[in-house]
């Protein structure tokens, strides 16, 4: 069984969260900036006295899927990595996945990741 | 020179009687001196720096991304219609045989009878009239600021025209052109009434017409680029000098006079806008110091040529924390939507800077001005006389010339669609940047 990983973090953590998953044997990763937020809520910017509340906050989205066996370590390491005890340091989602396929040899599962 | 008459008379109007305390001046009529012409060369080119590239990098800096272009626009051809109209009636109107106190004639329509050899106090009368044009011109584009994002382009070329002929003209020439307000002795260095609080005012004026912008109040509008506008504050505060400076239309001591305190008054007013605001809203912000640099710069220009180093830190401060109350306190309260804050900026900032003028004028800098810490307060009342006519007849003017663009246009505002798809793409079918 195979398990998606998808981490909302904070972008100047990616490097060390990348260096951690680098550690335990990841071998690859689909990243991209995304907007949002959670209980952080935006921030305000004035100008000129006008008040504007940005609601969404540039974060990094990570992807990866994982043979099930290390799905726990995984979660654990991008937690470390992705740590700074403030408020905004983001959320892990774990959902299982059926199928992967490599598309230069057809090797399928866990193989294929 | 020749042309108009007695010689002590003119330098009394158009050099804002500064040249009153330079001697040499009074020999002047058939007398260039290259000295003074070569600054005011400098000095027109200088003032021409501030409108298209100053004040459209300013302006255009703060208004929202998708409006960029058309912010850039409006002051280019704003300069460009200003320029034509000068040459052609303006400089006539203004600086022509006086008609009553009201208004210049049209003797000098498209220059006429002005040659290379034409001499207005020690400098070729073309260089005077150009230095001139240029202060129409950022008249003019400083009413802009009011009213970005929403209006016609056409109806914005049209306005531009009218404007500068119908009430740019006048009041430069009641100010520097022989007319009433230099007969009562208004002392307005470089233009506290005729460019700030005329443009303010009638930037107020077109705000209030046009109406508000679409989500004012209730949409975020980002500022494109604070960098933008903070070069152009920058290059506004370079041309300053020329504008403040060039004022005294010779290279003298007075001119240097006018250089210090318009330097001093510019950075005094930032540091105050920052530290009010910094106390106020916690962030000492960009935008912030930019604006109150030219905050500072505005209130310094009527007193330039008449007040001391002390005043100008004085002048300063007040226009820092005016500024900074204009646009983030008062606008608010009133709920009129000046886009970028020409009038909380130029109407307010002018209006202390003529009124404090009157306060700090000292004849030891310019024996053509006494204020009422030297012993003259009637020279309060004369300001405050020349401030509220300039307010008033601008803003009657300025409704007037609105309602006629209008008819002549077919509307003012933008279409709601292209107010939203943003300006530049709807109007000039250009975007500013090109971002992967």
């Amino acid at each position: 069984m195979m398990k998606k990983v998808e981490a909302i973090i904070k972008p100047f953590k990616l490097d060390d969260v990348k260096e951690a998953l680098n550690a335990i044997g990841i071998q690859g990763m689909t990243v991209s900036e995304v907007k949002g937020y959670g209980r952080q809520k935006g921030h305000k910017e004035v100008y000129r006295g006008a008040e504007y509340v940005v609601d969404f906050i540039p974060k990094i989205k990570i992807e990866i899927v994982v043979a099930e066996n290390l799905l726990d370590q995984v979660v654990a390491k991008i937690r470390e990595a992705a740590f700074t005890g403030k408020i905004g340091d983001g959320k892990i989602f774990v959902t299982p996945v059926e199928q992967a396929v490599r598309v230069r040899t057809g090797e399928t599962g866990t193989d294929a990741i | 020179m020749k042309k108009h008459g007695s010689v002590g008379w003119l330098f009394g109007m158009t050099g804002i009687g500064c040249m009153l305390a330079a001697p040499s001046a009074w020999a002047a009529d058939a007398a260039l001196n290259s000295g003074d012409t070569a600054w005011m060369i400098v000095s027109t080119a200088l003032v021409m720096m501030m409108t298209p590239a100053g004040l459209a990098l300013f302006y255009g800096g703060m208004s929202r991304y998708k409006n960029l272009l058309n912010t850039l626009a409006m002051t280019f051809v704003a300069y460009c219609l200003a320029s034509v109209v000068w040459v052609m009636w303006g400089y006539s109107l203004a600086f022509g045989p006086d008609k009553g106190g009201m208004i210049g004639g049209l003797d000098f329509f498209f220059f006429a009878g002005i040659t290379p050899a034409s001499l207005e106090g020690t400098i070729p009368t073309n260089v005077f009239a150009l230095f001139q044009m240029t202060f129409a011109c950022i008249t003019v584009a400083l009413v802009l600021g009011s009213i970005v994002d929403r209006m016609k382009f056409s109806a914005w070329v049209v306005f531009t025209v009218l404007w500068v002929t119908f009430v740019y003209c006048p009041i430069a020439h009641w100010v520097w052109g022989k007319g009433w307000m230099a007969s009562i002795g208004a002392l307005d260095f470089a233009g506290g009434t005729v460019v700030h609080i005329n443009a303010g005012v009638a930037g107020l004026v077109l705000s209030l017409v046009l109406g508000k912008r679409i989500g004012f109040g209730k949409e975020a509008m980002f500022p494109s680029s604070i960098a933008l506008t903070a070069l152009g504050a920058a290059l506004l505060w370079f041309g300053w000098f020329g504008f403040n400076a060039g004022s005294a239309l010779v290279a003298d001591g007075l001119a240097g006079s006018a250089f210090l305190v318009t330097n001093t008054s510019a950075a005094a007013a930032a540091l105050a806008w920052m530290f009010t605001e910094w106390l106020i809203n916690k962030k000492p912000t960009v935008l912030g110091i930019a604006s109150g640099v030219v905050a500072g710069l505005v209130a310094i220009t009527p007193a330039a040529g008449f007040v001391g180093l002390g005043p100008s830190v004085l002048i300063g401060i007040a226009a820092g924390g005016l500024g900074f109350f204009s646009v983030a306190r008062l606008k608010l309260k009133l709920g009129y939507d000046d886009s970028l804050d020409a009038f909380g900026v130029h109407g307010m900032c002018g209006t202390l800077g003529a009124l404090a003028t009157g306060l700090f004028a000292d004849p030891a800098i310019n024996a053509a001005g006494t204020g009422l810490f030297f012993g003259n307060p009637m020279q309060v009342v004369i300001q405050l006389v020349s401030i509220l006519a300039t307010a008033v007849f601008t803003a009657v003017a300025t409704l007037v010339l609105i309602y006629l663009t209008k008819a002549l246009t077919g509307g003012l505002r933008v279409e709601e669609e292209n107010e939203r798809i943003g300006l530049d793409s709807a109007i000039h079918g250009e975007r500013a940047f090109e971002i992967e």
